[in-house]
């Protein structure tokens, strides 16, 4: 094989005119979307089968990608969700003994353009500098077009603040993932899919959950026609301002004083639910090594993080006491140890708790899984008093 | 969680002597553990018995006891210094069954201090493997179907149950000591024999094989409220059944999903909970099945290791300083990570707020409870010094075999490796493209056979046999390398092959931009696209840098670039944007030694750390350059910057260029880091950087024999009567004008690679014949050997007017044992007043006939009252760091500050050099100093199992050594004698056989020994010498002697096996030892027991038993013995008159 030849061309062009050039990886053609930088260095398919990055080019920091190919089980959706990939080093061949295709064949497949050879950590170090922004990937005869109108392409793509993605990547219609052989079923949970990785309803069936995954623009009545024990809201893409159905749901979810967990998008639209703001970070969380303090416990989780917006606790508001809302007083649970970002919260009356990092992990330590028996947990409390 | 108050002093155990499989990596932590102990407020009771090493250095600790290593002594200083807390988990395996034993004695109960860091029980459970393989069931994982053996019969009635090939595993050894594979019952025969004499448990354990499994390492880091991060990971490239220490690594690993990768971490954190390491690092090794995904625990470390050390250098995460942190009773969250926090203190953590910027320059502090992100690839190769032992067996096995190692960083596999196996030094190291043509067929499947055995330069066998056209899969299929990495291997190839192709093309050599480009992306050097293009390694890199074809520098950051980096540690490579921040102050480039080696080891990593230190205090900003990652020069606080890349002319250039970018730049420094940067002095010279204190005109002159007869004529001193020869037939002429015998040797080596005494013609001939050896730029030395002479050393400074002794050693043995393997002893021990000024007048001339700014280290051979300069080098010597603390004056500091200009007399007033006196004249009381090497036969086998000789000569071959401290000489020589297992006897029964012309000298001394107890065996020959001087000696058949003839029962061999025999006295006559001398050297030095070969040891190890017989060693802190040396005449009037 030529290491030297096989690529054409390929230029990655930012929002604020700076340009990397490198070799066309995956499909050839132009993507635009936010550029976003992921710090994992396991993972990557799991990565790129994340709704959550819908609409995100992403840039691997870890230099060589590719290197155990692809395989069936580490798909966490149906399909690769990014809009773009940008990589050092892709992998010459798989070397796996799971693996059963190859990464770019894959991205070839799914139609992703990427592009190869990039200076990734002088790129990265300038989104943490600059935030998170637009920019466009542009390969074979793309590449070649002038850079002017390169750059017009950019700044015509749409902005992550204010995008309403969770409908674009939410699952056609409801499914259910039931507990595993020898898992009694104990519980139903109505698992709105804004975006669901699927480790998730996985993680919940092997703890005796019955999961109906319903499509995100499901209603109230759907919602209660499964006799839910819980409700969970997934991950997902976009600004969660724009999620006005899914937080009226929410609330109703919470009215009826059903069990609710959330996570990542299911933590901002608890805030939203409660009242707090959310506001977009200037590049982000995205890596599986985030430190997360469990105020609780004073313990610190190694954590899976995929996001750029995040809830703002409430100016002038105590740090360590909680804040009133309409659903009774809010506690912050969690706070990044990094940047102390609101990381999770949980409510004093209602039955309600929700995490901005994933618990899920995939890609990620399994350092906080037993969030997820923590929603049992809570089921049964509520049950019992029943 | 706050510190825990209860702990205001804490005792440390260092790891002693560098021994294979225990190196300066336990430097390097323990030095880190220290200062952050320190930092604390905590009185640091260091104990280590290495001189050579940063943390021995008085300012590190508050009492620092250079003292043997074992309970006994340890003890000691438990009860004179109190502490509350004992640190074990930082000094390796020797610290850690140290501290088992003072626990099993009671001791730590009895004085009220506890091990921190980790418990008893945790230690036993880690390496107890028949306790850890409970534990690692219980965390649900697998291991390796195995079964604990005592006996022999018990290990091959299980190795028949577990079906050979078998592992073999001793209890409680260190590096692997003792471990093997064993594929029949002759083979379990001999290494679990040796097994089960090296357990201190004598016990074994049999496991099933899992070699050709893949490999992998954790390092974990736990605190006392149960947070755990793990810190690197790491993948070795060699399969199971390579020694981890002596596999090329790569971290992070490379071939695992993030499933696979989160399994093993599952089980590594539910490991350390089970087995209850209460706080600090460990490290956990799993083999992989690659067919199927089967993984098992191999194996834990409940302290840090070289992996940890490695680890650290790897992610930017101090392991170590953490470590020690956290024994003290902190939690990761409550310590900062250095690299990108600012300073100040933990923030109090509050929610954000919507408006709340995400932190920057403000109020930066970042945790250490997090686990690193890297966004580079990191390679580690072993330096191995099979060419010191040729009769021991190069495969590598699962006892460490490699004395070193490099690291290289790069933005990719391909990059990383070749910088790293340039780093390494060795001739044939680095893949090459030499011959036209690629090797045939034949050749490459011949090539892949000799690849199937795993050997030090093994990987480059395997680019051969690619290259040769052997595919990714047959190579596999021969070696278990994962395919991932051998495809690296093969688009290194591919990409030489494009080289080649193109400059044929253009007829002239020349590339395109973007080929060279993507060669030096895939870490090629310029000497290897020279040797591709048919041009000079000079005009490849003119070229290069005419296309503007540079590297960019980066930095280690621990989180790929997610937070502003605050620690300039740097790493090359061919990427787009070069972090390098410009700088005010002048720089001074400081080049490290590389890789350890037998020869250049941590004495020189000493002198660069402290060169640094006190140019930093003195309005410079140093940068080190250096890539070995056990050392204390490669920490990224040591420095004010660190580039961590090869010591190649092309490397070093490179960073020379990147700094004058950055700022002034002051100059280079290559005389502290031994051989390496030395021998870069004249090129970097001639390429117009400025070669700060001795020029490399003056080191050329030191070096160059016909130069430095010029000297010696000038200077009117005396040299062995010597020649240089070309031929065989030159060298054979030379010897019979200066007469037998004599000394040979290649010219500019280091620790006597290659030296030999040569008695007669046909060993001379032969020697030259050996085809490397000679050649018209490879002269062979042909020196007279003074058979009979004392050896002695001195380390000196001199700044152009001014000479400062720093000390005066005198080699135990005599002439002809290379200096790095002798015992030297300071103040000498037997030299007059009228010799010493005769030493220091010498030494002033050298230095100013050569034109030293800095340091000398001269060798002289006193011989019938004649004084003769053996050799002089214008460098740091191996000596340094023992002067220094035999005389409590810091002599690389004053080196450093001279090569910047500043004057001796300068030094002295500011209080940096003793106002008057100097180490060459020490005061009549002062304490006794002795060095002693420390060898590492044990390590070794032949090819058939047996034990490697154990001659001293010429040869350098010591890996390391201590240093014996007291008032007393024989005490000094005792201490130095003394380490864990084995020291001079104070009874029992001494074997003596020695050659004719030592008969007379033994007598005396045997004498002596018969008077204090002990009884005597002798063969026929001595021990009628013996008895004709009033000795009773039973005589013991020699084992060449057949049973019956003379006497009877069993042979001295057997006797020294059968543990009869408590100390060996045994001198060979000439170099070709007679069978019977090396049976008895090698059945002693598989049992451990001192074995005396020269006459000289003889006697000073009589004074060392008399002085161990007089009452338990007392113990004393190099401080108490600097107090009362006083040399800088702080408590009492002006000390004796010296020049400087």
């Amino acid at each position: 094989m030529s290491t030297t030849t096989r690529h054409e061309p390929a230029v990655l062009v930012l929002e604020d005119g700076r340009t990397f050039s490198g070799q066309a990886y995956g499909a050839v053609g132009t993507t635009v979307g936010e550029a976003v930088f992921s710090t994992g260095m396991t993972g990557y398919q799991e990565t790129l089968t994340d709704p959550s990055y819908h609409r995100q080019v992403v840039v691997m920091t870890a230099p060589h990608i590719g290197n155990t190919g692809v395989n069936p089980h580490d798909m966490e959706s149906r399909r690769i969700w990014v809009a773009g990939f940008v990589v050092r080093d892709p992998a010459l061949r798989p070397s796996n003994w799971r693996s059963q295709g190859d990464l770019e064949d894959a991205l070839r497949e799914a139609g992703v353009v990427g592009i190869s050879g990039v200076d990734t950590r002088a790129l990265t170090r300038h989104l943490r500098d600059r935030g998170a922004m637009r920019v466009g990937v542009f390969s074979g005869p793309d590449a070649g077009r002038p850079a002017e109108e390169l750059r017009r392409t950019v700044e015509e793509a749409p902005p992550m603040v204010g995008a309403a993605l969770a409908e674009e990547v939410s699952t056609p219609n409801a499914y259910v993932v039931s507990p595993p052989e020898g898992v009694t079923p104990r519980w139903t949970v109505a698992a709105l899919d804004l975006g669901i990785k699927g480790t998730t309803p996985t993680l919940m069936a092997a703890r005796g959950i019955r999961v109906h995954v319903l499509p995100a623009t499901s209603t109230w009545e759907e919602v209660l026609a499964v006799e839910p024990d819980g409700v969970f809201f997934s991950n997902g893409p976009g600004d969660p301002a724009t999620a006005e159905h899914e937080i009226e749901l929410l609330r109703r979810a919470l009215d009826a004083g059903l069990p609710y967990f959330g996570i990542c998008f299911g933590n901002q639209l608890l805030g939203r639910a409660l009242g707090l703001p959310t506001y977009k970070l200037a590049f982000g969380h995205r890596g599986i090594n985030q430190p997360v303090l469990d105020r609780s416990t004073g313990r610190v989780e190694v954590t899976a993080h995929n996001h750029g917006f995040a809830v703002g606790w409430p100016e002038g508001a105590a740090t360590d006491e909680p804040v009133p809302t309409p659903y009774g007083p809010v506690r912050c649970s969690h706070v990044a140890l990094n940047d102390d970002v609101v990381e999770g919260l949980v409510c004093e009356q209602v039955p309600a708790f929700s995490v901005q990092y994933h618990p899920e992990a995939a890609a990620g330590p399994h350092d906080a899984e037993h969030l997820f028996d923590r929603f049992v947990t809570m089921m049964e409390e509520h049950r019992a008093q029943a | 969680m706050p510190r825990r108050e209860d702990i205001r002093s804490v005792l440390v155990i260092g790891s002693g002597p560098i021994v294979i499989g225990q190196a300066a990596e336990f430097d390097y932590s323990g030095t880190q553990a220290c200062r952050v102990l320190r930092e604390e407020g905590v009185r640091v009771v260091l104990v280590n018995s290495n001189p050579a090493t940063i943390m021995t250095d008085p300012g590190v600790a508050d009492a620092t006891y250079v003292e043997p290593i074992t309970p006994e002594i340890v003890e000691a200083i438990i009860a004179k210094e109190r502490p509350d807390a004992v640190l074990a988990t930082l000094g390796g395996q020797t610290a850690l069954n140290t501290a088992i034993a003072l626990h099993e004695a009671g001791v730590l109960e009895r004085y009220g201090c506890p091990l921190i860091g980790a418990n008893v029980e945790a230690i036993q459970l880690g390496e107890d493997r028949q306790a850890f393989k409970g534990v690692v069931e219980r965390c649900g994982a697998d291991v390796a179907r195995s079964a604990i053996c005592h006996t022999m019969e018990e290990a091959i009635a299980a190795a028949e149950e577990l079906g050979y090939p078998v592992v073999v595993r001793p209890s409680f050894t260190m590096g692997g000591l003792g471990s093997g594979f064993a594929h029949d019952e002759d083979e379990l025969r001999m290494i679990a024999g040796a097994g089960l004499q090296d357990s201190p448990t004598t016990e074994v354990l049999l496991e099933e094989s899992i070699m050709g499994w893949k490999e992998y390492e954790l390092e974990v880091m736990r605190d006392r409220a149960d947070n755990v991060v793990v810190v690197c990971s790491i993948e070795n490239l060699d399969p199971m059944g390579v020694h981890t220490g002596d596999s090329i690594t790569v971290a992070p690993a490379m071939t695992l999903t993030d499933r696979e990768y989160q399994q093993l971490r599952d089980i590594g954190i539910a490991v350390i909970r089970e087995v209850g390491v209460d706080t600090g690092g460990c490290n956990i090794q799993f083999a992989v099945d690659p067919d199927d995904g089967r993984v098992i625990v191999i194996e834990m470390n409940p302290r840090v290791s070289r992996s940890s050390a490695l680890a650290s250098k790897a992610t930017g995460y101090p392991i170590a300083k953490i470590a020690a942190k956290m024994a003290l009773g902190y939690t990761l969250d409550e310590v900062p990570n250095d690299i990108t926090t600012s300073g100040g203190l933990r923030p109090p953590e509050a929610p954000r707020t919507a408006s709340g910027e995400q932190r920057h320059d403000a109020d930066r502090w970042y945790s250490a409870a997090f686990e690193p992100t890297l966004d580079y690839v990191v390679v580690k190769v072993p330096r191995f010094a099979f060419e010191k032992f040729p009769a021991a067996d190069p495969t590598l096995t699962t006892t460490m075999k490699s004395v070193g190692e490099a690291m290289a960083l790069g933005r990719s596999f391909t990059e990383a490796l070749q910088k790293a196996l340039r780093s390494v030094e060795r001739a044939g190291s680095s893949f090459h493209w030499r011959e036209d043509e690629s090797p045939s067929p034949e050749m490459a499947r011949a090539l892949l056979d000799q690849a199937r055995t795993p050997t030090d330069g093994r990987i480059v066998l395997v680019q051969q046999a690619l290259r040769g056209g052997c595919s990714v899969e047959e190579v596999h299929d021969a070696t278990g390398i994962d395919p991932w990495f051998l495809d690296q291997i093969q688009l290194i190839n591919e990409l030489a092959a494009q080289v080649h192709d193109e400059a044929r093309l253009t007829g002239d050599g020349r590339l395109s931009p973007e080929l060279l480009r993507l060669t030096k992306r895939h870490g090629f050097s310029d000497a290897q696209l020279a040797e591709l293009t048919g041009m000079t390694e000079d005009v490849v890199r003119g070229v290069r840098h005419a296309l503007g074809v540079r590297p960019v520098y980066k930095t280690v950051d621990t989180c790929a670039g997610e937070f502003e980096a605050l620690t300039p540690y740097h790493y090359s490579s061919y990427d787009e944007e070069t972090e390098v921040a410009p700088r005010e102050r002048p720089a001074v480039i400081i080049l490290g030694s590389g890789p350890n080696r037998i020869g250049q080891g941590i004495e020189f990593d000493y002198s660069c750390v402290h060169a640094s230190i006190t140019l930093r205090e003195h309005g410079f900003d140093t940068v080190m350059v250096n890539c070995n990652p056990e050392t204390v020069s490669t920490d990224y606080d040591t420095s004010s910057r660190l580039y961590f890349e090869p010591l190649t002319l092309e490397d070093v250039l490179e960073v020379v260029h990147a700094e004058r970018q950055a700022g002034p730049l002051a100059g280079v420094v290559v005389q502290l880091g031994g051989q390496t940067p030395l021998g870069l002095a004249a090129a970097l010279k001639a390429e117009g950087v400025p070669v700060v204190g001795t020029s490399p005109e003056a080191i050329h002159l030191a070096e160059d024999r016909a130069a430095f007869g010029r000297i010696l004529a000038e200077t009117g001193l005396a040299a062995p009567r010597h020649g240089t020869a070309y031929s065989a037939q030159e060298a054979l002429a030379v010897a019979h004008e200066i007469g037998y015998p004599v000394l040979v040797r290649p010219s500019y080596v280091l620790g006597g690679r290659g030296m030999e005494i040569v008695y007669d013609d046909e060993t001379l001939a032969g020697y030259v014949d050996r085809a490397t050896l000679a050649g018209p730029d490879h002269p062979v030395l042909v020196d007279r050997f003074l058979d009979t002479a004392v050896e002695i050393d001195v380390d000196a400074l001199y700044d152009g007017h001014g000479l400062y002794v720093g000390g005066i050693m005198e080699h135990i043995e005599e002439a002809g044992i290379h200096s790095g393997d002798s015992a030297c002893v300071l103040p000498p021990f037997t030299l007059g007043r009228t010799e010493l000024e005769q030493v220091r007048e010498a030494t002033r001339l050298l230095a100013e006939a050569i034109g030293v700014r800095g340091l000398i280290n001269v060798q002289f051979a006193l011989a019938q009252d004649v004084l003769y300069v053996l050799e002089a080098n214008p460098r740091a010597s191996r000596t340094v760091p023992f002067v220094a603390k035999a005389t409590g004056v810091a002599l690389a500091q004053a080196a450093a500050r001279v090569m910047m200009g500043t004057t001796i007399a300068e030094l002295r007033r500011e209080g940096a050099l003793p106002a008057h006196a100097d180490g060459g004249v020490m005061p009549a009381d002062a304490p006794f100093s002795v060095k002693e090497a420390i060898l590492p036969f044990r390590r070794f086998r032949t090819q058939t199992g047996q034990a490697v000789d154990s001659i001293l000569g010429p040869e350098m071959r010591s890996t390391g050594e201590v240093m014996g401290i007291d008032a007393s000489f024989g005490a000094a020589f005792a201490k130095s004698q003394l380490r864990a297992g084995t020291s001079l006897p104070t009874g029992g029964t001494v074997f003596v056989s020695v050659a004719n012309r030592d008969k007379r000298s033994m007598i005396f001394p045997v004498k002596r020994l018969v008077d204090l107890g002990f009884s005597v065996m002798a063969t026929e020959g001595t021990a009628d010498v013996l008895r004709r001087n009033g000795i009773e000696a039973q005589v013991v058949r020699k084992h060449s002697q057949p049973e019956g003839s003379s006497s009877s029962g069993p042979s001295v061999v057997e006797r020294i096996t059968a543990g009869e025999v408590d100390m060996v006295i045994n001198t060979p006559s000439g170099r070709d030892a007679r069978a019977d001398g090396y049976a008895i050297r090698a059945a002693t030095t598989s049992l451990d027991r001192p074995i005396i070969t020269t006459v000289q040891q003889l006697a000073v190890a009589v004074l060392g038993i008399e002085a161990m017989r007089g009452g338990p060693l007392q113990v004393a802190s190099l401080q108490e013995h600097a107090a009362s040396l006083d040399l800088f005449g702080r408590a009492a009037a002006p000390a004796v008159d010296a020049r400087g």
